[in-house]
């Protein structure tokens, strides 16, 4: 099939950034998405032009490197698929796709698709894991968890980090993100010292690094490749409500 | 060279405890006094550093990711072992030992595989205090699974996704460590060189991926955490920025690289589709614990099968008409035989004339009975999101028709030659993780990895490193030092000379071409001529790419192909050292198959009387044979056998 790309370019954080054409011709079927943007890119190498800077590593859909929007979509919008995962047998011949990074203030274009995701690393250093030290732990069955429990707590810690939440959100808010951490950890027994001064601790770092509000539109559960849901914020919330009445600040 | 292993001699169950107390302890006190370069922010490396951090060290992590959480560990499936015994089913530190030992074809060092097994528990207890949601049973205790090479039930698992759930929990010790200033990181900063002084390394040339600084870092120790090289093969299962630099530059700078050519071919990947292909992906081991392998017996039906939907149905094909190869060569251990037996099997059957894949490379991995004896329900419980990959891949679903499946490159047990203690020849240099040679001989048993890479992080590397500092002492600092001087410019012209070539071919079109010789010939099956044949093309090859090579842009800004094409370089040098190896092993050994060298019944046949070491080699220039040397290796508790599993 042939298709007709409008890509983002921008030659990092300072350029104001334009879109380019290109055309994809030949593209099989079986290819990812991906592959088929290895092929754009192997073409513009080979005359000596800057290829796309697009992020990927696992190419499986679970290191969150990749990720930018498809058509306004991220990651393409099918369900439970990164874009790493997105089959070119979703497309058809004659597509026009436009391809953007994600957009958002606390997340800096660095290069094409590239941004800086740095901020996610920094909510997480503010709270989001258990203070336990290497070496001495206690047996791991002395801990008892029931199944329902820690498959929920599965499925929050699930999250790959991609941002895709952030992109989708109107107002670019990373509660799903930082409320996935919040409750994997915060649903099991091994969370519960640090649950509350966890959650301001988070949450007052997103804040500080730029992000909206949340205001319950629920495109970013919508849009996320792991399917993180919307039960997420609403634990988060209460748990920060908690933390106050508690009065339970860090100090 | 002698190459001392530095194990502790005497009983192998109180080695480990003897070693720790014998060795030295840094003064808490001093410990603020020194810094530790950790490069690699995997499940090796992220352990380590937060660990290191935790003690009391400055520590300096590395990736070349935008963050520590992305490493390549987190892809890893199916599970993580344990010799737990938590179903008690006769499991124990020795039966782990045993079976690694054994797994390996005895081509592993006996007292660190000893070890392994003896902390492999301490890993499991400290996962599940950090809060990593393993598997649970209703009434609350770990749940188990068993993974190929072992008959008990000894992995752990978190679904299909445990190396990520392993990864995020070390990561967030990680962040615990940034958060109290005790660990640096820096995300996006690829190790380029590395910097020796007086003998002993002291510091990495890295760049910075976003600006392109070139910059220089110096510590007490250097540990290395940086992965397999199985992107040799350019098609494997790792992640696509996996590679062989850090080591390989290591490598160049004195240290010794044990085993470059056991490399594991994992059975059970989706089949290549086509010539765009970027990577291939794994179906985890767990799948074969319910799923029968089988191949059709009548070449006429696998042919139509090759030809995808277009051709007959494979559930049309009778049973008479099947072929369950792996249950019929290994009744004890059917479809859980070892990785690197089932590759074989598989290869052989396409070989035959069986194969339902693209190229007739593919065999059918097949859930219909478990389905049937389970319910749908039970098997979407294990399997689930693995069924769902495979189908987003291959747009099949497994739950109605058969997977296809076929080997792929997937492990490399190679690595650089450590001591029992992870360090290097080169002093103040360790190595840990898939880096490192140290554990798995010729052939890695499923779900020892992650436990490898946690057991060096957390519980090894962060004693054994405090050894070498307490007998060095704290030492003056500085990046002005003319080794570094040194280094940074040979890096910067190697940089340059990329640059400059603006030839006409893409740095992927010659690690296609390397990757697909390297498969033919010294992938799942190696011989005498083949690996020949390899000696003359990799050199002509990296020519070509030194006069040919497009890299567009410049090194001040995020270059992806600049990258890219140092890796590739480095694969250009370092894949002419794993085929000497393979050519100079010549005997059968794990995932090592020398056609010259096998069964009556086509099994691999070990020599011990002339094999029975590691091989180390010694660079001496690019072009120029490296030395051989060798570690002998003493079996003193498992004797080495022929391998049966049938
Ligand atoms: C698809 C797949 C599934 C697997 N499943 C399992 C499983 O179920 N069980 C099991 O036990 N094992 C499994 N494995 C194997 C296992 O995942 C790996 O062997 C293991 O995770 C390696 O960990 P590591 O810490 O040594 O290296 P990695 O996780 O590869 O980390 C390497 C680190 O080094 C950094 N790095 C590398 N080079 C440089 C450089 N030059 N400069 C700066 N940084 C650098 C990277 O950024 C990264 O942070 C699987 C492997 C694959 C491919
Ligand atoms: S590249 Fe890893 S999730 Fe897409």
């Amino acid at each position: 099939m042939n298709l007709t790309l409008h890509v983002w370019r921008q030659n990092g954080p300072s350029d104001k950034g334009r879109f380019e054409t290109y055309q994809a011709n030949g593209i099989s079927e079986h290819m990812s998405f991906l592959e088929m943007l290895d092929f754009v890119n192997e073409k513009l190498e080979s005359e000596g032009k800057a290829p796309i800077v697009f992020e990927h590593d696992c190419r499986e859909g679970i290191c969150g490197s990749c990720g930018f929007m498809i058509d306004g979509k991220a990651h393409g919008g099918q369900h439970r698929t990164t874009v790493c995962q997105l089959h070119m047998r979703s497309f058809k011949d004659g597509d026009v796709l436009t391809l953007e990074p994600w957009r958002a203030a606390a997340f800096p274009v660095l290069r094409d698709l590239m941004v800086d995701r740095s901020a996610f690393d920094r909510i997480v250093q503010a709270g989001g894991y258990v203070s336990v030290r290497s070496g001495s732990p206690q047996d791991a069955n002395a801990i008892l968890v029931g199944k329902e429990e820690v498959d929920r707590a599965f499925d929050a810690a699930a999250c790959i980090g991609c941002g895709a939440c952030v992109a989708s959100c109107p107002n670019a808010s990373a509660m799903l993100f930082t409320g996935a951490k919040i409750s994997h950890l915060g649903l099991l027994p091994q969370g519960q010292p640090e649950r509350y001064r966890r959650v301001q601790a988070m949450t007052q770092t997103m804040d500080e690094a730029g992000f909206g509000y949340c205001s319950n539109h629920g495109e970013c559960s919508a849009f996320c490749p792991k399917d993180i849901s919307l039960d997420v914020i609403a634990m988060t919330n209460r748990d920060l409500m908690a933390a106050q009445v508690k009065g339970r600040s860090e100090g | 060279m002698i190459l001392e292993s530095k194990a502790p001699g005497g009983d192998i169950q109180t080695a480990w405890q003897r070693h720790k107390f014998d060795i030295k302890i840094v003064n808490p006190a001093n410990k603020r006094k020194y810094t530790v370069i950790v490069v690699g922010t995997g499940l090796a490396g992220a352990a380590a550093a937060a660990t290191l951090g935790e003690l009391g060290y400055n520590v300096l992590n590395f990736c070349f990711q935008d963050s520590a959480r992305r490493a390549h560990s987190i892809a890893a499936q199916g599970g993580i072992n344990a010799a737990k015994n938590y179903q008690g089913d006769g499991d124990s530190v020795y039966r782990l030992f045993y079976d690694t030992v054994k797994g390996g074809d005895f081509r592993a060092r006996e007292e660190n595989v000893y070890r392994l097994a003896e902390v492999s528990g301490n890993i499991i207890d400290q996962a599940v205090a950090q809060g990593v949601p393993f598997a649970r049973e209703y009434g609350g205790l770990l749940s188990n699974r068993s993974f190929g090479g072992s008959l008990v039930s000894r992995t752990f698992y978190a679904q299909g996704q445990t190396g990520q759930q392993l990864l995020i929990g070390a990561y967030q010790a990680l962040s615990r460590q940034v958060k109290d200033g005790k660990v640096k990181l820096f995300a996006r900063t690829e190790m380029l060189d590395l910097v020796i002084e007086d003998g002993h390394a002291r510091g990495i040339i890295t760049r910075n991926l976003v600006t392109g600084k070139i910059e220089r870092h110096v510590a007490d120790a250097v540990v290395l955490g940086t992965g397999g090289y199985g992107n040799a093969f350019f098609l494997s299962t790792n992640a696509m920025g996996s590679n062989v630099t850090a080591a390989w530059r290591a490598a160049k700078r004195g240290a010794l690289f044990a085993n470059p050519c056991f490399t594991q071919i994992h059975p059970t990947c989706i089949p290549v589709s086509g010539g765009y292909q970027s990577k291939l992906t794994l179906m985890s081991e767990s799948l074969r614990n319910d799923g029968r392998v089988w191949a059709p017996k009548n070449p006429a039906d696998a042919w139509d099968m090759a030809k995808g939907k277009l051709g007959k149905d494979p559930r049309q094909i009778p049973e008479a008409d099947r072929d369950y190869f792996l249950e019929r060569r290994y009744p004890t251990f059917g479809n859980l035989v070892p990785r690197d037996v089932a590759s074989r099997a598989a290869k052989k059957a396409c070989d035959d004339g069986q194969g339902v894949a693209y190229e007739g490379r593919g065999v059918y991995l097949d859930f219909a009975e478990s389905i049937g004896r389970l319910g749908q329900k039970a098997v979407a419980e294990r399997y689930g999101n693995l069924f769902e990959m495979y189908e987003r891949i291959t747009g099949d679903n497994p739950f109605e028709t058969p997977m296809r499946i076929y080997p792929a490159v997937h492990y490399t047990m190679g690595g650089l030659w450590v001591d029992y203690n992870l360090q290097s020849n080169v002093p103040g240099l360790f190595v840990i993780g898939e880096a490192n040679f140290s554990d798995h001989g010729a052939n890695r048993l499923g779900a020892s990895a992650l436990m490898q890479g946690l057991s060096d992080g957390y519980f090894v590397l962060p004693y054994t490193i405090g050894h070498y500092l307490a007998q060095v002492g704290p030492r003056p600092k500085s990046t002005d030092w003319g080794s570094f001087k040194q280094v940074e410019g040979e890096v910067n012209e190697k940089t340059k000379k990329l640059l400059s070539i603006k030839g006409k071919r893409s740095v992927d079109s010659f690690h296609r071409e390397l990757g697909l010789l390297m498969w033919e010939h010294c992938g799942m099956a190696r011989n005498e001529q083949g690996l020949t044949t390899l000696l003359q093309e990799i050199p002509r090859i990296r020519e070509e790419f030194w006069k040919d090579v497009s890299v567009p842009g410049s090194e001040g800004e995020v270059n992806q192909v600049l990258e890219r094409a140092g890796r590739v370089a480095d694969f250009l040098e370092f894949t002419e050292m794993m085929v000497l190896d393979a050519r100079e092993r010549r005997e059968s050994c794990g995932g090592h198959f020398r056609e010259e060298f096998q069964t009556e019944e086509g099994e691999a046949k070990r020599d011990d009387e002339n094999f029975q070491y590691v091989a180390a080699w010694e660079f001496k220039g690019v072009g120029v044979a490296p030395e051989l040397h060798k570690e002998p290796l003493n079996f003193r508790y498992v004797k080495p056998s022929q391998r049966s599993y049938k």
